[in-house]
């Protein structure tokens, strides 16, 4: 098997950033109209990472207008361009499947005291994620709307 | 330089994005034989240029060593035979080793004829650069083994009810008629063994090729356990 796990990982992305379960991420994801290309961001819980090596894969959900949208994606496709970690959650479960059946207030992932090689990190993080929403018109608000 | 002709039109076809200087290659490269031996290292998955999933197999093929070349003067036919598969010099007799060392082949663990399709000498040496990118192949292998199967499994058979009073659930049921044939027709479909027995599977598309490493990536899924010895050679439909 070793060998098959070596040709694995070379079919691996070399640039993930780390983030796990909990976890506040916004996926950028390369969406193909007729023939133009776009990125779409994509923000929410992390709920789940499935899979090792190349066929990893991560849930994230969001509530968008009342509604709760989950969507797979595979860590390593081409289409996830780019992954950005806004919040580091406090979880005690590998699977937050428990946040399906909440609403409101239960449904929240408690914040994480970043460590401290990660606070600057998460900082930028944070810095990257509320330029686009603030510049772009919304890019993340078309999306549900079209879905719903 | 017919057969080499329509091969790489063949393979022009499959992948469109082939550039003018890939194609020249194809081309000009002059294959030793139409396949080799190589070992099947499992499963995995791997992105196309759109962006889909394409489920393949991944294969070690070669470095296999030219054992004898078949002349129609000597032998009655023409083939090549290749070794694959290290192994210690004393797991083989002395004959299998004088057969190798002959052509200075190193202990190998499987001899197999190919067909020939160019100039061969002994102790040359096949590789994974036989076959490239966009190219069809069949991969033969010998299938995992299923013991003792019934006829649903072997044949399947649709079997009867579980329950409702039901007492025909997996069994075989009538096997024939009365006063004729008053026999078991030969080829009935019977429960026994199955699996281990060699299975082709044509045309699956070389969706990748590392020649350095000696890996192929083959679309889909080929017979045999992991770790098994398959066969890959050039498919015989295009």
């Amino acid at each position: 098997m070793n060998r098959l796990e070596r040709v694995q990982r070379s079919l691996t992305k070399k640039t993930v950033p780390p983030f796990e379960i909990g976890d506040t991420v916004r996926v950028h994801v390369k969406v193909v109209e007729g023939d133009k290309e776009r990125i779409q961001v994509f923000e929410g819980v992390v709920i789940s990472r499935k899979g090792a090596r190349n066929s990893e894969t991560f849930t994230v959900r969001k509530v968008s207008f009342g509604v709760g949208v989950e969507r797979i994606f595979p860590i390593h496709s081409p289409i996830v361009t780019r992954i950005d970690v806004v919040r580091q959650g406090k979880v005690r479960r590998a699977k937050l499947y428990y946040l399906r059946g909440k609403k409101g207030k239960t449904a929240r992932v408690g914040d994480r005291e970043f460590s401290q090689e990660s606070k600057t990190q998460a900082a930028t993080a944070r810095a990257a994620a509320a330029r686009p929403a603030g510049s772009v018109a919304e890019p993340e608000e078309a999306v549900p709307a079209g879905k719903t | 330089m017919q057969r080499v002709m329509t091969r790489a039109v063949a393979a022009g076809q499959a992948a469109p994005r082939v550039t003018s200087g890939a194609l020249e290659r194809l081309v000009g490269r002059e294959a030793m034989t139409n396949g080799l031996l190589g070992k099947k290292l499992g499963m995995t998955q791997v992105y196309d240029s759109e962006g889909r999933l394409i489920p393949v197999t991944v294969i070690e093929t070669g470095p296999c060593r030219v054992a004898q070349v078949k002349s129609r003067d000597r032998h009655g036919y023409e083939a090549v035979q290749l070794a694959f598969g290290d192994l210690p010099e004393r797991k083989l007799t002395k004959a299998e080793l004088g057969h190798l060392k002959s052509v200075q082949v190193p202990p190998s663990r499987h001899l197999r004829e190919f067909k020939k399709t160019g100039d061969v000498q002994p102790g040359q040496v096949v590789k994974a650069d036989l076959f490239q990118k966009g190219d069809w192949v069949d991969v033969e292998g010998v299938s995992k083994g299923k013991g003792f199967q019934g006829v649903i499994k072997r044949h399947h058979y649709s079997g009867g009810p579980e329950s409702h009073g039901s007492m025909f659930h997996r069994a075989p049921g009538s096997i024939g008629s009365s006063a004729f044939p008053s026999r078991v027709w030969k080829n009935k479909t019977l429960p026994g063994h199955m699996g281990s027995e060699r299975v082709t599977v044509q045309r699956l598309k070389v969706i990748d090729a590392r020649p350095e490493e000696n890996l192929l990536f083959v679309s889909g899924a080929v017979p045999g356990a992991t770790g098994g010895v398959v066969v890959v050679r050039k498919s015989k439909k295009g």
